[in-house]
């Protein structure tokens, strides 16, 4: 079984705990207006890669992840749709290097594609990007029902997981949907996290590398006090500790 | 004040001095490391207990940063005694605020004031006094041109035609042969330990056992420099005198201690301006005092600490002058005041104790700093909270460095210290003799061109045929790039060979060389340049279709490339390995000749600055690098080639083999905050790991940089908000506002791991 890829990072920090090895997988099913990495959207391009190739890219480094309590994170793209490769990969880091593996996804995913998958995932990291469901499908072209019913889903199972939130300046960060978002996300009983991210400009250089246009061309970045504000009301709504915001 | 304190204890008996301490070898004869061995606390805790900076400090710590201001607005000089030679004794004691100061001394009579030593070389310190808008004493010029020689014209005295056209040309640069040449650590913690008397009446013993049948060359030499060591001993004694100091026995307490060490430190860089002045391992040996101190009640925790932050202040303040040229090379005003912290003993315990982690603290008591090079001497078993303490002050200040001691120590013991940027030597016990590097990426030229120089358009290296086909043919560049490198190692050590011999007889370290034994282990420690350039550029020849283009002269002057090739910094064997052969072969090739004084060869992968101006003298490469464009500094990959992580790039620097680079494999690593974790806690943890891994992969040396690079642009462009921005360069630290502006632009253009 082959996989498709965008590219590897071996020292990555934010998406789990501690030094891990990241994967990008290549293809995504959402266009969403501020993604980072939209050169990874097209399923036919990248790279593709055995499970095994991918073991030999993380075996050299595997003092590193042990050491400082990371692991593997697989992101994208949208990894989900290629949750095969994704199990068998997460299937063998653990049973050949014990690793803790972690999921990044946007949960645009039916339950019964990733069943097998989460047995292999210790950790989710999932993207909550709007809570409002027209203003999800103007944001990233599809609606959030799936999403939504993907996060409960993973509550059900008691899954480890880490919300994250971009704030964007008058597209995420409507006082409503903050309450709407901190309320869906403190009735789920699985949370270990909750990642309030301002959203950066960092990725636009990529649109335009592709040729396409920046749909989100003037919009600025939240000031601190933007951030502080979307904080203290989410943080009303969920349960104490849950919450990171710097 | 210190002084009259001093005077009371004046004439202590060594016994008492010695009290309470464990018995050992040290006691009947100069073992520094016996002591140690016998009287370390080793501290396996945190850092909770560390006091913060007394006012005394905070005055003194404001008067000096007035100082230090005024010089970079006079241009980077406060003011040159252009009358007086240096000595040991030749200046009045000077003092920043007399009445404040726990630890006294300085190199002239008014701090920052810059002395004047010309035994290295005149040219250069009449130069330096000119650039900076004033004159040397005209009968010291005469007196060093025409009346007492420099080591300077010694060297060109001697010089051939090929040794000054490969100077020329930049193929070897850098070379210690105008000034001092440094790298030279003498061991400082004898005179607090012993007191002078008793290293004179050592050096005597030494003397009077070369009174032997045969007057060798070797023989007369000796005796004549244990001559000079006992005269610079007595000098040593007059200058601490003159401060109203005896240095005859030993000291008593964690004052004197530090006192007559920064003496004898002191002395040390008022006789030689060598190219790096570098300290030792003196803060765990100082603990052994201050823990006694501690003990007996006589010192609190906030004394301590100002005794710590007092030393390091002056460590601050060390000036050479020098000339415009030089800061080219070696930017920044650096003097390499290199001072190694931590490590194990090979008894297993570990050489941390409450000082490794006073002296890291200086870092907040006094805010970031180049001076003094705190360098972390890094192992897997060192205590868990000085490890998460040495990333948090990394991440916080970007001052410190890591050596890998689990690498250094069955080489150099546990009792080496660091000179300049990562060359170990056992203190006391060895010296070396310091050769600056050659340019390997232009030797390749010079076998792709028959010898001929690419900038000067003249013959410089051996004239073999040039390579004449469309697409270069690796076999055929591997062989002529052979030929080239026995060339230029045989060239270089004659060129070292010259040098020392010179250094030794017109500008000899009195005072360093009488603290040391008198049979030490010397090493010719050589150096590479372009390790990373040659590497990618063979990798292209190899891999891809390189096609050079020609002048009307027939030398390639640029090369295109057709295809992708693997590069260095990916962890990809078929690029790392071209790196690790070219080490080991020009390592090899040095072995091959007969080294001044019977010094070992060793090698060094380190470019400090001058990455920058080798690179202008270099013309385009094979890798696709242009005309001009900056080398990677040391061992690092090339800006921009490493695209797999940080972790793949120093997995491909750590695979340079250290028994081939004995001398130190440097590699320079910079990272965005954001990017070492969310968290702060996560942040400290990540870094620990990271400096782990690393050192158990075999990784040498790693300068942690934790910044963003707006903060740097932004400190380009208003340099009076960022007094103290200090950054790591290829083994030494920085005020990154004292960089010219090409540098600046250098580090900020290179990998900067992290970024989207």
């Amino acid at each position: 079984m082959k996989g498709r890829i965008h590219s590897i990072d071996t020292f990555g920090t934010v998406d789990g705990p501690g030094i891990r090895f990241v994967l990008f997988m290549q293809g995504c099913a959402l266009q969403c207006q501020f993604c980072h990495n939209p050169d990874t959207w097209d399923t036919a391009a990248g790279r593709q890669v055995t499970v095994e190739e991918v073991l030999q890219e993380i075996e050299p480094y595997l003092p590193y992840y042990r050491g400082s309590g990371g692991g593997i994170t697989v992101t994208g793209g949208e990894p989900t749709l290629q949750a095969p490769f994704v199990s068998a990969l997460f299937k063998a880091c653990k049973e050949r290097f014990g690793l803790h593996t972690a999921l990044d996804s946007s949960g645009f995913c039916d339950p019964s594609h990733a069943a097998e998958l989460m047995s292999y995932t210790d950790l989710v990291l999932l993207d909550l990007k709007q809570i409002d469901r027209g203003k999800h499908e103007r944001l990233t072209s599809q609606p959030n029902d799936r999403i939504l019913h993907f996060a409960k889903w993973l509550s059900s199972l008691s899954k480890p997981v880490w919300i994250r939130h971009v704030l964007i300046p008058g597209i995420t960060d409507h006082a409503e949907d903050l309450r709407r978002l901190g309320r869906f996300v403190g009735r789920l009983g699985n949370v270990e996290k909750l990642e309030l991210l301002p959203y950066h400009r960092m990725g636009v250089y990529k649109w335009q590398t592709l040729g396409r246009p920046y749909p989100l061309e003037g919009v600025p970045v939240p000031t601190e006090q933007e951030v502080a504000r979307a904080a203290a009301i989410l943080q009303a709504e969920c349960p104490q500790g849950l919450l990171r915001h710097k | 004040m210190a002084t009259k304190e001093n005077e009371v204890r004046r004439g202590t008996a060594g016994k008492e001095a010695w009290r309470g301490f464990a018995d050992g070898k040290w006691r009947k004869q100069i073992d520094v490391n016996s002591f140690i061995e016998k009287n370390l606390t080793p501290y396996e805790g945190g850092e909770q207990f560390l006091a913060s900076a007394t006012e005394d400090t905070n005055a003194l710590w404001r008067q000096v940063s007035a100082l230090l201001k005024e010089e970079r607005e006079r241009g980077g000089v406060h003011d040159i005694d252009v009358h007086t030679v240096s000595t040991i004794t030749s200046h009045a004691p000077g003092y920043i605020d007399k009445d404040k100061e726990r630890i006294v001394g300085l190199q002239t009579d008014a701090p920052l004031k810059r002395s004047v030593q010309p035994f290295g070389g005149i040219r250069m310190a009449a130069d330096a006094c000119e650039a900076y808008g004033y004159e040397l004493d005209p009968e010291m010029l005469r007196l060093f041109t025409d009346i007492r020689k420099t080591h300077n014209q010694g060297v060109f005295d001697a010089y051939t035609t090929d040794m000054r056209a490969a100077r020329k040309a930049g193929i070897i640069t850098g070379l210690p042969d105008a000034y001092g040449r440094g790298r030279i650590i003498g061991d400082y913690r004898r005179v607090a330990l012993y007191g002078v008397d008793r290293l004179i009446q050592g050096k005597k013993e030494e003397l009077l056992q070369l009174e032997v049948d045969a007057m060798t060359e070797e023989v007369i030499r000796l005796r004549e420099e244990l001559s000079e060591q006992l005269r610079s001993l007595g000098e040593l004694k007059a200058m601490a005198a003159a401060y109203g100091f005896d240095l005859s026995a030993p000291a008593a307490n964690a004052q004197e201690a530090v006192q007559w060490l920064y003496f004898a430190y002191l002395a040390a860089i008022k006789e030689q301006n060598g190219a790096a002045m570098s300290l030792g391992r003196v803060s765990s040996f100082l603990d052994i005092y201050f823990e006694r101190d501690l003990r007996e009640g006589t010192l609190t925790e906030r004394e301590a600490q100002e005794l710590v932050d007092h030393f390091v202040m002056k460590l601050r303040i060390v000036k050479f002058l020098r000339t415009p040229d030089y800061n080219e090379l070696f930017s920044g005003d650096p003097t390499w005041v290199t001072e190694s912290v931590g490590g194990m003993g090979l008894n297993g315990a570990t050489r941390v104790t409450r000082n490794s982690f006073r002296f890291l603290h200086t870092l907040y008591t006094l805010g970031p700093a180049p001076e003094p090079n705190l360098t972390v001497l890094w192992s897997a078993k060192l205590p868990e909270p000085f490890k998460k303490y040495c990333a948090k002050v990394s991440a916080e200040t970007s001052s410190i460095q890591y050596e890998n001691d689990d690498l250094m120590r069955p080489y150099f013991g546990d009792d080496y210290g660091i000179a300049c940027c990562v060359s170990a030597m056992r203190i006391g016990k060895q010296m070396q003799f310091f050769g600056a590097r050659a340019n390997l990426a232009k030797a390749l030229l010079y076998a792709i061109n028959g010898g001929v120089d690419e900038k000067l358009g003249v013959q410089v290296g051996p004239a073999i045929a040039p390579i004449t086909s469309e697409v270069l043919d690796y076999e055929e560049v591997k062989q002529k790039f052979a030929v080239v490198q026995d060339w230029l190692a045989k060239l270089y050590m004659n060129t070292l060979n010259v040098i020392h011999y010179m250094h030794d007889k017109y500008c000899y370290e009195r005072l360093e060389m009488a603290l040391h034994d008198r049979d030490i282990i010397r090493t010719m420690a050589c150096g590479i340049a372009g390790l990373s350039v040659v590497a990618d550029s063979l990798s292209a020849i190899r891999y891809a279709k390189v096609r050079p283009v020609r002048n009307e002269k027939g030398i390639a002057v640029d090369f295109e490339i057709e295809g992708e090739y693997p590069q260095y910094g990916n962890n990809d064997d078929r690029a790392d390995q071209l790196a690790v052969d070219l080490a080991e072969g020009f390592m090899n090739r040095l072995r091959q000749h007969k080294a001044y004084r019977g010094a070992i060869p060793t090698m060094s992968v380190l470019t400090i600055t001058s990455n920058v101006v080798y690179g202008k003298k270099t013309g385009s490469t094979p890798d696709g690098r242009k005309a001009g464009q900056p080398f990677a500094p040391g061992a690092n990959p090339m800006h921009g080639r490493d695209r797999k992580g940080a972790l793949a790039s120093l997995a491909s620097v750590a695979k340079i083999p250290y028994e081939h680079s004995l001398d130190g494999v440097s590699n320079t690593f910079s990272i965005i905050p954001k990017a070492l974790g969310k968290e702060e806690e996560a942040r400290f943890g990540n870094l620990a790991a990271l400096l782990d891994g690393y050192t158990a992969s075999g990784g040498h040396h790693l300068n942690v940089n934790v910044f963003n690079r707006e903060q740097l642009l932004d400190a380009m462009e208003h340099p009076e908000n960022y007094p103290q921005l200090t950054i790591r360069v290829s083994g030494y630290a920085v005020n990154f506002i004292k960089l010219t502006r090409e540098q600046q632009l250098d580090v900020i253009n290179r990998t900067f791991h992290g970024e989207i």
